[in-house]
């Protein structure tokens, strides 16, 4: 365990058990693309279009999708890595780099990422041991200190320090690398931790190992995650909260439970039943979606969904639908989804 | 095995770059015409390195391989460059995990399927043309005439995927050999590749070895499963057996590390620590640092695959 001598970076609870650690309202971003020279046309991808979800503390929210859905360019945004075209962040009840709210450096002590190449992600230059003191002593910890706190986390990540604090990146495998990434995510005594596919790149095995000690470091800790991957079984394990994303947009978002055993959205159904089944008598025999997912460049008007749907409708072409409650269960439920079958119902 | 068409006998391979490492120390395993075998296993088991073999894709001069390959009744060790040039391709192809990769980026599709059809065959251009389009409608490429002449970076990863299995399979192979071919890609286009690729197997009747990492993937396609383990195979059966009796701990840990609805909760079950360094195999089975049911002859004798009961396995202390 950290002693308290490096209290000095820890960061008070500002609002109170009951204020969501992260905020976010209608963030936006649209990506130009490079179009020719004579063509007036400008393009857009819109990567994250009017996403908005929050965070209680102590939770996991995990977010999915495929590849090209916004997940990578959400968790970007949220650590200000790249700046939104429009939108806000709360965080713990103070704004993000606004009047009177969190500035960004105070900000990004307090949020720290995992990224899934877990080779490129660090500096081969530097030693293990060098890597995890750095972040600290840019935030004013004296070096000596530092020094000693990235053993210790080493220690904590399963890494023995004697052997592996001076050894630089490439002397070790890629489970490793990611116990390194995750101590030096850790030494700046973050509360909220932004998982990027941090485990998508580990074999199975590997991939066990690393997400049990996310799971001890979150109790012991009191961490709070925003966890993005791909793989659904994983998300199941590790989130209480589940946002799906297509085409930049949240189509449904509730309590993981709900999300996996009663899912709303067509979407949803379609990737929970893309799972591989473990039972050789009974193969899937009919893929659940057809075709790739579309180009966000320019999507179509109405709900993105329509042409991979089975339920498309004449609405569906026209409106795009909303988040709102899921109709059939209970009007107060935390589970939205951006449906028009899931309106048709409250008709 | 009867009616064998590919037989793997001891394959020993080496690599003797700036530093050695023994990929593979004795792999022998049968592949049945129309059979699909996966071979499973973690990144640096030897999968990948056993495919490469089976085309002779290593760099002859860094590489040491030993044991015989037999394909067709050939024996692939020892074809000459010319008779190489016809079993690659002709008898044997492969899909490759990036399908970016794979293809050359300044030709189009059609014209890169168009020419490896015709360094097999003799065919005129419309001829070879209509077989080309043919195949890329059996890949379910909508539009095939369009793809035709698009250039592999137009196309969508899933769409490159197919384009690759089409170019694979242009010639009829006897044999297809699949390295990852789903890993690149999103879960709903991976089950439509694992659909299709069942699909092409069962219509044309060839034997498939599929490479994967992904038990689920496996499943989903696999008559019988053959488990690797540090450039050995440490137990092989039929994908039943192997998900519900497995006996080898290795397996075992490797079913029990998958995460499930269950596990939700508690902590997962792990395999300790990680895969042995090649460049330098702990003596006797490779497991032993990481089993836990390993004793004094585990580090000192090498166990063989032997069969008992639904799978074959090499373990000395196999689990009940």
């Amino acid at each position: 365990m950290i002693k308290q001598t490096h209290s000095t970076l820890i960061s008070e609870d500002r609002g109170g058990p009951a204020q969501p650690l992260l905020l976010v309202r209608d963030l936006k971003k649209y990506f130009p693309v490079r179009s020719g020279l004579f063509t007036k046309e400008k393009r857009f991808v819109h990567a994250v279009d009017n996403v908005s979800f929050s965070v209680s503390k102590g939770k996991t929210l995990g977010i999915v999708g495929e590849s090209g859905c916004g997940k990578s360019t959400t968790a970007k945004l949220v650590a200000r890595l790249i700046s939104a075209d429009s939108g806000k962040m709360v965080f713990d009840g103070d704004g993000v780099v606004e009047y009177g709210g969190i500035a960004l450096k105070e900000f990004r002590k307090n949020l720290q990422m995992v990224f899934q190449d877990s080779f490129a992600s660090l500096n081969p230059r530097l030693t293990i041991e060098q890597t995890i003191a750095y972040g600290p002593t840019v935030h004013g910890i004296p070096a000596h200190e530092a020094k000693s706190q990235a053993r210790e986390l080493l220690q904590r990540v399963g890494l023995s320090p004697d052997q592996f604090a001076s050894r630089y990146p490439h002397e070790l495998s890629g489970g490793q690398r990611q116990r390194v990434n995750i101590a030096r995510a850790l030494a700046y005594q973050p509360r909220l931790v932004i998982l990027d596919e941090a485990v998508a790149a580990l074999d199975k095995s590997v991939q066990a190992q690393v997400l049990n000690l996310l799971q001890e470091l979150k109790q012991e800790r009191q961490l709070t995650y925003l966890f993005i991957s791909h793989d659904l079984h994983v998300v199941h394990y590790m989130s209480d909260e589940v946002m799906v994303m297509y085409l930049g947009q949240v189509v449904e978002k509730g309590p993981v439970e709900r999300i996996f055993n009663t899912p709303a959205h067509p979407y949803t159904k379609a990737l929970l039943s893309a799972i591989p089944s473990m039972n050789p008598a009974k193969r899937t025999l009919k893929p659940p979606l057809e075709g790739d997912p579309p180009n966000p460049i320019n999507p179509p008007a109405g709900c993105r969904f329509q042409d991979r749907c089975p339920h498309v409708m004449d609405l569906c072409r026209n409106v795009s639908p909303v988040l709102m409650n899921v109709t059939n269960i209970d009007a107060f439920s935390e589970h939205t989804v951006a449906c028009h079958l899931n309106q048709g119902m409250r008709l | 095995m009867k009616n064998a068409l590919l037989k793997v006998r001891d394959l020993q391979v080496e690599f003797n770059g700036q530093r050695k490492a023994q990929a593979l120390s004795g792999v022998s395993f049968d592949v049945a015409a129309g059979e699909v075998l996966t071979l499973l296993g973690e990144s640096g088991s030897g999968k990948s390195v056993t495919l490469r073999s089976l085309l002779r894709l290593h760099p002859e001069k860094s590489t040491r391989i030993k044991g015989s390959v037999i394909v067709d009744g050939q024996d692939v060790l020892s074809l000459n460059a010319k008779e190489l040039n016809q079993y690659r391709g002709r008898t044997t192809s492969m899909i490759f995990q990036e399908p970016g990769l794979a293809f050359d980026p300044v030709y189009t599709i059609g014209q890169q399927m168009t020419e490896a059809l015709c360094a097999h065959e003799d065919l005129d251009a419309s001829t070879a043309k209509a077989r080309v389009l043919e195949m890329l409608e059996r890949v379910q490429i909508p539009q095939a005439r369009k793809r035709f002449d698009t250039f592999p970076h137009e196309l969508s990863g899933g769409m490159r995927q197919r384009a690759m299995i089409a170019l694979a399979l242009i010639c009829r192979p006897k044999l297809l050999l699949a390295d990852e071919p789903t890993t690149a890609l999103d879960a709903s286009v991976q089950i439509q590749i694992l659909l299709l690729l069942r699909e092409l197997q069962k219509d044309t009747g060839m034997s498939v070895i599929f490479v994967t990492h992904d038990i689920g993937a496996a499943v989903e396609v696999s008559d019988r499963i053959a488990v690797m383990y540090a450039g050995r195979i440490v137990e092989v059966g039929d994908v039943a057996s192997i998900v519900d009796k497995s006996r080898h701990p290795y397996t075992k840990g490797l079913l029990e590390s998958i995460v499930g609805t269950e596990n939700r909760g508690s902590p997962l079950a792990t395999i300790t620590g990680a895969p042995p360094n090649l460049m330098n195999l702990p003596s006797g089975c490779s497991f032993a640092p990481r089993c836990q049911k390993a004793q004094s002859k585990c580090t000192s004798q090498t166990p063989e695959l032997e069969t008992k009961n639904a799978t074959s396995f090499a373990c000395w202390n196999p689990v009940a």
